[in-house]
């Protein structure tokens, strides 16, 4: 039972088992292949849940019933969606710059690849514990920018570059707001590394206890991370209905896969960020001193509650989808310079100034 | 793990995403055709060249952006220490933000953040 509660046991383990059966250095490589397959797994996996859900999702939000041919409820539609792409040519344009064009999906896949490494998915359980989690994420997260860019440019199609631009614009300047949201969280925890922010709300999750500015924070962050993974109602980079298919238009086969699945993985990784910032990760919802509910609370295992919770921060960037009209992007840049980023900048002063009075809980 | 499983997912990174596309590559059809591989514009023939120069607005907002981000990196440290400083430290990211802020009136009252 105290694995599924505490996973430092079960590498713990696997670490002592290896270590008997083999030298150090072999151990090392062994935990990296379990490390590496864990992850493709996770990645594959997660993008296989979104496809499904996003379409499901989709379709109770419009009163339809959604995929439902393919396997169970049509739980196996996504698969079914990847053999198809497997099966699809995946050619060139003669006018695209071949290196660049070709480099992009490698580029945006694997720096949605590395911001998984500090997320910490349950207790004990995060690939590496960097000191900087907050801003390494923040920093990997923008390399995708050129990703895109690339991608657009060297498609030698207009809609791709014009896609490229918007989103590059776009993802450069939410960035600031919500790099502002995640500063105010860190003055309260004191840490930039994301155990230490999820240890910091043993007692609390920083939404409750960071008062009004901690929402505030909550609500910059959750727009601006829907306007970095250039989903609806920010979704200028590929508005369909004006640029075909935006920076990926010209992509087919297995190299849209690849941005597609991307794109789902980031959006992950943003909601994950939020849930652990200010959800508490993997604590469980406890209040002050009702012990008892506490108690049952601390039943649920911790997989559970950070999973429950990324979850839902998806499901709300979804249902935003089907809840805003799209912004053009004047008002899209309006929106960022004139209304968050003020907000958010005059909200971290005032997070300072509670956590130097030490009003916060 | 430490820094090495940083590498270790950038090679993960690209081991699956060559891997699928080196698979696709293999067991998916493949047929030569002139009009394939034509930019894709919504069916009619490309007019002019795609890298020509560009909307000076984006630059602008990448400009703007550059300032602002410096300041937010500087801002990371200052939020860790915040509470062993203390006062200090509150009074003197409120000098430095507000210098921040004149530039940015400054950039709107210029018409920066205006789209053109």
């Amino acid at each position: 039972m105290k694995y599924i509660y505490d996973f430092s046991f079960l590498t713990s383990k696997i670490h002592n088992w290896f270590l008997a059966h083999c030298s150090s250095g072999w151990t090392i490589l062994w935990e990296m292949v379990i490390v590496g397959l864990c992850a493709i797994t996770l990645f594959v996996v997660l993008g296989l849940i979104f496809v499904y859900m996003e379409r499901k999702v989709a379709a109770f939000m419009q009163f339809r019933l959604g995929p439902n041919r393919v396997g169970p409820k049509g739980t196996l539609q996504a698969v079914a969606d990847t053999v198809k792409l497997l099966m699809k040519e995946g050619f060139t344009p003669q006018a695209a710059d071949m290196f660049l064009f070709n480099l992009a999906p490698f580029i945006v896949l694997s720096v949605s690849m590395l911001a998984l490494a500090p997320l910490p998915f349950a207790k004990g359980l995060q690939i590496y514990d960097i000191n900087i989690g907050v801003f390494y994420i923040s920093a990997v997260s923008s390399i995708s920018v050129i990703g895109i860019l690339i991608a657009g440019w060297a498609s030698n199609n207009k809609y791709s570059l014009l896609g490229a631009m918007r989103s590059g614009a776009q993802i450069v300047s939410y960035e600031l707001s919500a790099g502002l949201s995640v500063i105010a969280i860190v003055a309260f925890a004191g840490s930039m590394s994301l155990s230490d922010i999820v240890e910091s709300q043993r007692t609390g999750w920083w939404i409750f206890k960071g008062h009004i500015p901690a929402v505030i924070a909550f609500v910059i962050f959750i727009i601006a991370g829907t306007a970095e993974l250039n989903r609806a109602p920010f979704d200028m980079a590929e508005a369909e209905s004006e640029l075909t298919g935006g920076f990926h238009t010209e992509y087919t086969g297995m190299r849209f896969a690849m941005f597609f699945l991307a794109e789902y993985v980031n959006m992950f990784v943003v909601c994950a960020i939020g849930a652990t910032l200010f959800l508490g990760g993997w604590m469980p919802l406890h209040f002050g001193n009702l012990s008892g509910f506490n108690h049952i609370m601390d039943y649920v295992p911790p997989f559970v509650w950070f999973f429950g919770k990324t979850f839902f921060l998806v499901w709300v960037i979804m249902w935003f989808r089907w809840t805003f009209p799209r912004l053009r992007i004047d008002q899209l840049l309006t929106l960022e310079w004139k209304y968050l980023m003020p907000i958010s900048l005059v909200n971290m002063i005032i997070v300072a100034f509670v956590v130097i009075m030490k009003w916060h809980f | 793990m430490g820094v090495g499983s940083l590498i270790l997912l950038i090679l993960c990174g690209v081991a699956f995403c060559g891997l699928g596309i080196g698979i696709s590559k293999l067991i998916a059809p493949s047929s030569k055709n002139s009009q394939k591989l034509e930019a894709y514009e919504c069916g009619i023939p490309t007019e002019g060249g795609t890298w020509v120069q560009y909307n000076v607005g984006y630059y602008l907002f990448a400009l703007i952006f550059l300032v602002f981000d410096v300041e937010i990196v500087f801002l990371f440290p200052w939020a860790v220490v915040l509470r062993e400083v203390g006062m200090v430290a509150f009074v003197e990211v409120l000098i430095f933000v507000f210098i921040l802020f004149l530039g940015l009136l400054y950039a709107w009252k210029k018409g920066a953040l205006k789209w053109q």
